[in-house]
């Protein structure tokens, strides 16, 4: 049973990943073309640290990180007449109220947090790779157009809103979809954040029974459930790039690119 | 400083198995940290650079494949790369090693690709073959007419038309993408010993160890750090090779018609 739910996780963790990591790729990009330097700066950097350094080690950092964030916040808004340091050698101690998720809550709650926290850092990577492409986007976005709307009198923030921002998901979308295709195959590593997910429940139901005995009831079945996994993941794959490929011919039908040249010349 | 170096000996080469056996337990340095999680780049090199040579090899023949006008030779080379594009490399791990472990029952020749030193390195050496055969067949099919007109006008057929032409200007075409290709690589890496192999004796890679300390110190503000610059000095050690070897295929176009190095990643596989 488990292992139908786990699917469920997944596309719920798609489901959620995809707008949120949308949302903080916008706000990425958008700072990283501010004219506020401070802003233009994080903006810049977030985009930047992400891309150098192993994803898997981003995922690892950030769950413990996060963690330890959210409850050193709560510690000092909680317990504000606690006097040992929090970091006792090799120990992380915050006061019992302030513990994510408090110790005598049930079972579910423990879970639903695991998977908020894989959420969270699967958006905020994510988000980092997904203001990249935006960013690239909003440069894609012909000046001339930009320079028209201050010619109107429009200012900054209307430009923005206007004219940039409609008409730079045209040139965005090769690089989401891309970008969708990798989120898909980032999946499994939630099993690396400890959630109960469909390489958790291979591994397990895979597994002999009783490792104790050498007649087990069923032999080492882990291969096949892998073998189920692969295909899964290659069918996600082509029906994703099917629907994909779908939503670009619609949207670069009729626009000045080199695409939508190519359909015009095959439908004279 | 005496204390460091003494570690430095100790666990420079415990990623291989040599030195101390037993790792550090409790009141961890910082000079501990950086001399395991360095120690264990070993592995994330070696696996780096075999699969980077191999799988040169192969995706150049894949991607003649996929550019066949026969069948036979080009629905192979097109599912392989499906196969290997399509799906998650921490699957294929996973996969690979549980395929790995039924043969060795049945037949206990394979026992080696068990463990990670080959079993891994054959996964990495298919999938980075089947990425690497796409950016050569994209790289095949942009070759310039003019340089395959040129070619067959100086009468040049087979062998020798595909040394001298197709090539090197596929090489060059595709050098960019391809070196984006071997920072992503050794990115990849760090997945070996989280996926089904083994870290046999806690031989591990630089993941590993890094993992390894933020488990035990529960605090990855500094493990990770470390592990984050030594990929970075890696992957601007990367560029410079390969930016090398990039000059040298352009050498004899002039100076702005040639292709630069971007370094655009295309994260994770």
């Amino acid at each position: 049973m488990g292992l139908y739910w786990s699917f469920g996780t997944v596309l719920l963790l798609l489901a959620i990943t995809a707008p949120v990591a949308l949302a903080f790729g916008f706000g990425g990009a958008s700072a990283a073309r501010s004219n506020i330097a401070p802003l233009r700066w994080f903006g810049k950097s977030y985009i930047a640290i992400v891309r150098g350094i192993p994803d898997i080690a981003f995922f690892l950092f950030f769950v413990i990180a996060l963690d330890q964030g959210l409850e050193y916040l709560r510690h000092k808004w909680k317990c504000p007449d606690w006097t040992d340091s929090i970091r006792q050698g090799n120990d992380f101690v915050v006061c019992t109220a302030a513990k994510l998720p408090l110790g005598n809550s049930p079972q579910w709650i423990h879970e639903t947090y695991g998977f908020m926290l894989a959420v969270l850092t699967f958006s905020i990577v994510f988000g980092a790779f997904a203001a990249n492409v935006l960013f690239g986007a909003m440069r894609a976005v012909p000046h001339g157009q930009l320079e028209t709307a201050e010619a109107y009198g429009m200012t900054r923030r209307q430009t923005f809103w206007r004219v940039l921002v409609p008409q730079m998901w045209v040139f965005a979308l090769p690089g989401l979809s891309n970008l969708w295709m990798v989120l898909i195959k980032a999946t499994p590593l939630l099993f690396l954040l400890g959630v109960e997910d469909i390489v958790y429940w291979s591994r397990e139901l895979g597994g002999t029974k009783t490792p104790r005995f050498t007649d087990y009831p069923h032999a080492d079945w882990r291969m096949w459930y892998f073998f189920f996994l692969l295909v899964f993941y290659l069918c996600f794959t082509k029906v994703s790039e099917l629907v994909l490929d779908r939503i670009m011919a619609r949207l670069t039908h009729g626009q000045a690119t080199a695409g939508g040249e190519a359909q015009r010349k095959a439908a004279a | 400083m005496e204390d460091c170096i003494q570690t430095i000996m100790d666990y420079g080469l415990r990623s291989q198995g040599v030195g101390e056996r037993l790792l550090p337990r409790t009141d961890f340095t910082l000079c501990q940290q950086f001399t395991l999680i360095g120690s264990g780049m070993i592995w994330n090199i070696y696996f780096g650079i075999c699969a980077l040579i191999a799988g040169f090899f192969l995706a150049t023949t894949l991607a003649l494949g996929k550019t066949a006008r026969s069948a036979w030779l080009r629905k192979p080379a097109e599912w392989f790369i499906f196969l290997f594009r399509g799906s998650p490399l921490f699957i294929q791990f996973f996969f690979a090693y549980f395929l790995f472990l039924s043969l060795k029952s049945v037949i206990p020749f394979f026992s080696p690709l068990t463990s990670a030193w080959l079993g891994a390195l054959v996964v990495l050496f298919f999938n980075t073959s089947a990425y690497t055969a796409e950016i050569f067949y994209g790289a095949l099919q942009s070759i310039p007419k003019g340089d395959t007109e040129a070619a067959d006008a100086y009468g040049l057929q087979g062998w020798s038309r595909f040394r001298r032409v197709i090539w090197p200007t596929m090489l060059r075409l595709a050098w960019p993408a391809y070196t984006n290709e071997a920072i992503f690589l050794f990115h990849a890496t760090t997945l070996v010993f989280f996926s089904g192999f083994p870290a046999k004796q806690q031989k591990g890679d630089a993941l590993y160890y890094a993992s390894y300390f933020a488990d035990k110190t529960f605090n990855p503000f500094v493990p990770y750090p470390i592990l984050a610059m030594y990929f970075i000095i890696l992957t601007l050690i990367v560029i410079s090779i390969f930016g090398a070897v990039n000059a040298r295929l352009n050498r004899h176009l002039p100076q702005e018609r040639r292709a630069k190095i971007k370094f655009r990643p295309q994260i994770i596989r």
